[in-house]
């Protein structure tokens, strides 16, 4: 059996495996925000940014391969990862206390992952469009993290292709395949797999709201490296 | 859009469809016509596309906003544009961009009302040797003045066509200075070719070898190893692509190759495509140089002419070859190979996570070779003249020599060839430079070097560049210089990953508020720690360099920054004041009451 090692620890995999593949098939949790195992691999996020051998790499797209050694859980690594999610935080408009998804978002909970008590980087307050024109689906840009889940899922799931991303730089957006540009007008339902996959506030199912009061959610109550590990992980029935 | 106006539109992309075959991987060539012809790209022409290419429409919109010479609502009938580069602010573009504004009364990237005119900025054009530049309607002028502005004015306002615009506005120079071994003689057009067909692909693959010849784009990649990795990929298709999009600030060296080397850099990319097996080649012009369009495809048609492309070059059976001329669109992203193959494919410059390489996974996932234009103009002299011609001048590692763009602040900017080794303080004599503050050597993603480096040596081993050589005399500031550089690197981010989409803008805004004077020391302690994080952690070598101007002068001139501190310990990220003016408007007031002192007086 080929192995690599994460932090020390001697971690099998089989070709063609990413390093995130065979960590999680392991039962190694590396922080991750726009990969989902049941997606091709992005690599935007860098949340799993380790290092192999020394140079930093998106343990997402960087395939396992003999001899590496990778560090995982450095305080260095960890640092930096709180640091990118805290971009994550003020390059959108994120009011965590009012927003549906608070205690179910993937983005919160690798806050308190990483310790986070603050949004440490002045915040850019960005105008951006909240889309409510669909029946049963809200589309609020405020909290898009611009991880393009969405824009696989209905690509490559829905056979769709209701999402894309236009602009540059700072000014990247999420939009809509229609030709007003407005989810009513385009071809989604609430049912499609890219409503289902958004880590944040930003997809929303409408008529749902608070359901489970705030509080009693997923990461209120459990880290998101738990959950990663149940739902993604060796043990996971996928 | 009027109903004649949408059925010119439509009838448009029909014919447009029709010359490039329907096919989707042409969208940018497509999208560029369209811009052309109607200033803008109309809804009408997106529904169109969409229908006809069977693409997402909002994957087209993508596109079109991605590229900086794409867009959704319509430009002047006159756009133009300045360029942004530290070279053209040295010569004084800002004040002709007011002057001019001024005078058109238009404001800057806002469409005059009557539609004749809009006014911006650009990234550098590459003419920083002839500045203050800029592209009118896509077109380069150069040397502009505010004697050039005044006559450019009435042009304007009275509709002259382009045509018919004094010719001096495009007078492009070369201004070779320093000629060596590859300006000083041109081979005679199919010379390599005879060589490769005379010796065979594995000896001139050999050749190439021997010559120790490495890429000239930035990364200096053995060329010959990359040549060999390419052939040695299985794919039912192998190309070649000549990374022509030369978006380096103060790089132009690419630019006077395709001028008048253009010959001897279609020879090289004819060449790799026998040794590796292509059949298809492209070559990535940037947009800015499209003034050389017609030029170079002129030349393509001749040497198809000569036997030197197409089916059965020079009479070898089976030998065939062709080269596709893409035009970019405003993107220096797309310089980054797998990003120009991405644009190739009409799609948004985004960098590919590598591996794989283009060398296994390129244009198409099929195996192709990225080189840049000197590379490849290299490589056909090396086949003439032979490996050991080259490998004889210049250092252990970097053999050969370099061309040089040389700009900023000497007697005589322009165009130098020099054997790997010199030291930089000969090429200041030669261009005659003094007084100097530093270099920046390889643009903004290089080096800055002071007066105490200059020994230093042109060369892989010590000082890199793809060409840009940027001197600032004592006079310049240089927290205006990594401003400037700083603003082009949050302008350019592809806005793929998270650390330079977000961390190169949040570099950008806490060097302005230093730059400004508002920053603290606490500041400057979050600046540095910002820019080791964008530099570790981004996805590409555009993220990976983007915090380099500020890195490498703090650490030479930390005093620099230090004196514009503040001595408080903290200062807020945002105007007070300022914050309250919404509110101001609301209720009407502007009483002394509805301010805010910032900090106590
Ligand atoms: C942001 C960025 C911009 C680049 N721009 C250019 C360019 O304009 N021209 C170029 O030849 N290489 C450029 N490169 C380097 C290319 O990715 C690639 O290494 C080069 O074209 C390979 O050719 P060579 O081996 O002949 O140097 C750029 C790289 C990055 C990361
Ligand atoms: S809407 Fe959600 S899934 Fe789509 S890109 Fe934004 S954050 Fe990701
Ligand atoms: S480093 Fe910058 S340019 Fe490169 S992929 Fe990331 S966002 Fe794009």
């Amino acid at each position: 059996m080929k192995t690599i090692t994460i932090d020390g620890r001697s971690i099998p995999f089989e070709e063609g495996q990413t390093i995130m593949d065979a960590a999680l098939a392991a039962d190694v949790y590396i922080p991750h925000l726009c990969h989902n195992p049941e997606f091709t691999p992005h690599g935007s996020c860098k949340l799993c940014n380790v290092k192999v051998n020394g140079r930093t790499c998106s343990a997402c797209t960087m395939l396992a391969a003999e001899g590496q050694d990778v560090i995982n859980n450095s305080k260095e690594l960890n640092d930096a990862r709180r640091a990118i999610t805290q971009m994550l935080f003020v390059e959108g408009n994120h009011i965590c206390p009012g927003c549906e998804k608070s205690g179910n978002c993937q983005l919160q909970a690798l806050g308190y992952h990483f310790n986070m008590l603050d949004a440490h980087f002045p915040y850019f307050y960005p105008r951006r469009e909240v889309d409510a024109s669909h029946p049963d689906v809200l589309l609020d840009r405020d909290r898009c993290i611009l991880c393009e889940l969405c824009v696989r899922a209905s690509r490559d799931v829905d056979h769709k292709n209701v999402f894309d991303i236009a602009g540059r730089g700072i000014n990247a957006h999420l939009i809509v395949n229609s030709a007003t540009g407005k989810l009513a007008d385009s071809v989604l339902e609430v049912d499609d797999k890219a409503v289902e996959v958004c880590p944040v506030g930003a997809i929303l199912v409408k008529h749902h709201g608070y359901e489970v009061p705030i509080g009693q959610r997923l990461y209120d109550h459990h880290d998101i490296a738990e959950i990663s590990l149940m739902t993604e992980g060796g043990g996971s029935d996928e | 859009m009027h109903s004649t106006r949408v059925e010119d539109c439509k009838a448009f992309v029909e014919t447009l469809i029709h010359r490039y075959q329907c096919n989707p991987t042409e969208l940018i060539r497509i999208l560029r016509e369209i811009q052309d012809r109607y200033r803008h790209v109309p809804d009408a022409a997106i529904e169109a596309l969409a229908s006809q290419l069977s693409l997402p429409r909002s994957r087209i919109v993508g596109v079109i906003e991605f590229y900086s010479f794409l867009h959704t609502a319509p430009r002047g009938r006159y756009d133009v544009l300045l360029s942004d580069s530290i070279s053209d602010h040295m010569l004084g573009k800002q004040s002709l961009m007011d002057d001019l504004c001024r005078k058109l009364g238009v404001a800057p990237g806002v469409t005059r009302a009557d539609g004749q005119v809009s006014v911006d900025n650009t990234s550098c054009t590459g003419l920083c040797d002839q500045g203050p530049a800029g592209l009118v309607n896509g077109y380069a002028v150069t040397r502009l003045t505010s004697g050039r502005i005044d006559r450019m004015v009435p042009l304007i306002n009275e509709s002259v066509p382009l045509a018919e615009w004094p010719s001096d506005f495009f007078a492009i120079d070369d201004n070779i200075r320093r000629a060596d071994l590859l300006l000083n003689e041109r081979p005679e057009p199919g010379a390599a070719l005879a060589a490769l067909l005379e010796r065979g692909a594995d000896a001139l693959l050999d050749e190439i070898d021997r010559s120790g010849l490495r890429g000239r784009g930035g990364a200096g990649f053995n060329t010959a190893m990359k040549w060999r990795f390419c052939r040695e990929a299985e794919g039912d298709a192998h190309y070649v692509v000549c990374n022509a999009d030369e978006g380096e600030p103060g790089t132009f060296k690419d630019r006077v190759l395709l001028d008048s080397y253009a010959d001897q850099v279609f020879e090289g990319m004819t060449l790799c495509a026998r040794i590796i097996g292509a059949r298809r080649g492209f070559l990535y012009l940037r947009g800015e140089y499209r003034y050389l369009l017609k030029p170079l495809q002129d030349l393509l048609a001749q040497r198809r002419q000569k036997g030197l492309l197409g089916d059965d070059i020079l009479g070898a059976t089976g030998f065939n070859f062709d080269i596709d001329i893409h035009l970019g669109a405003g993107a220096y992203i797309c310089g980054e190979e797998s990003a120009l193959i991405e644009s190739l494919e009409g799609k948004r410059g985004i960098p590919r996570n590598r591996p794989p390489y283009p060398v296994t996974h390129g244009y198409l996932g099929r195996p192709t070779v990225v080189n840049n234009v000197e590379t490849l103009a290299a490589a056909a002299a090396i086949a003439v003249h032979g490996g050991q011609w080259f490998a004889a001048v210049g250092t252990a590692k970097s053999k050969g020599t370099k061309i040089l763009s040389i700009c900023g602040d000497c007697a005589r900017p322009g165009i130098y060839e020099y054997p790997f080794g010199t030291p930089i303080r000969d090429i200041l004599t030669d261009c005659g430079a003094g007084g100097t503050l530093g270099i920046q050597v390889g643009g903004p993603s290089g080096t800055f070097i002071e007066p105490g480096e200059y020994d230093r040596r042109l060369g892989f081993e010590d000082l890199a560049t793809g060409g840009s050589f940027m001197i600032f005399d004592a006079s310049r500031s240089l927290l205006d210089i990594v401003g400037n550089f700083t603003h082009f690197f949050a302008h350019e981010s592809c806005g793929f990953c998270t650390p330079c989409r977000v961390g190169t803008s949040l570099m950008k805004n806490t060097l302005d508020k230093i730059h400004s004077g508002h920053g603290t020391a606490g500041d400057l302690v979050e600046l540095r720690s910002l820019c080791e994080l964008i530099k570790e952690h981004s996805h590409c070598g555009l993220g990976h360099t983007a915090a380099n101007p500020i890195i490498e002068t703090l650490e030479r001139f930390p005093d620099l920054y230090e004196q514009r501190l503040k001595a408080i310990v903290f200062e807020p990220g945002f105007d007070l004041d300022g914050a309250l003016e919404a509110a101001r408007q609301l209720t009407g007031r502007d009483d002394s009451a509805a301010h805010l002192q910032q900090v106590d007086r």
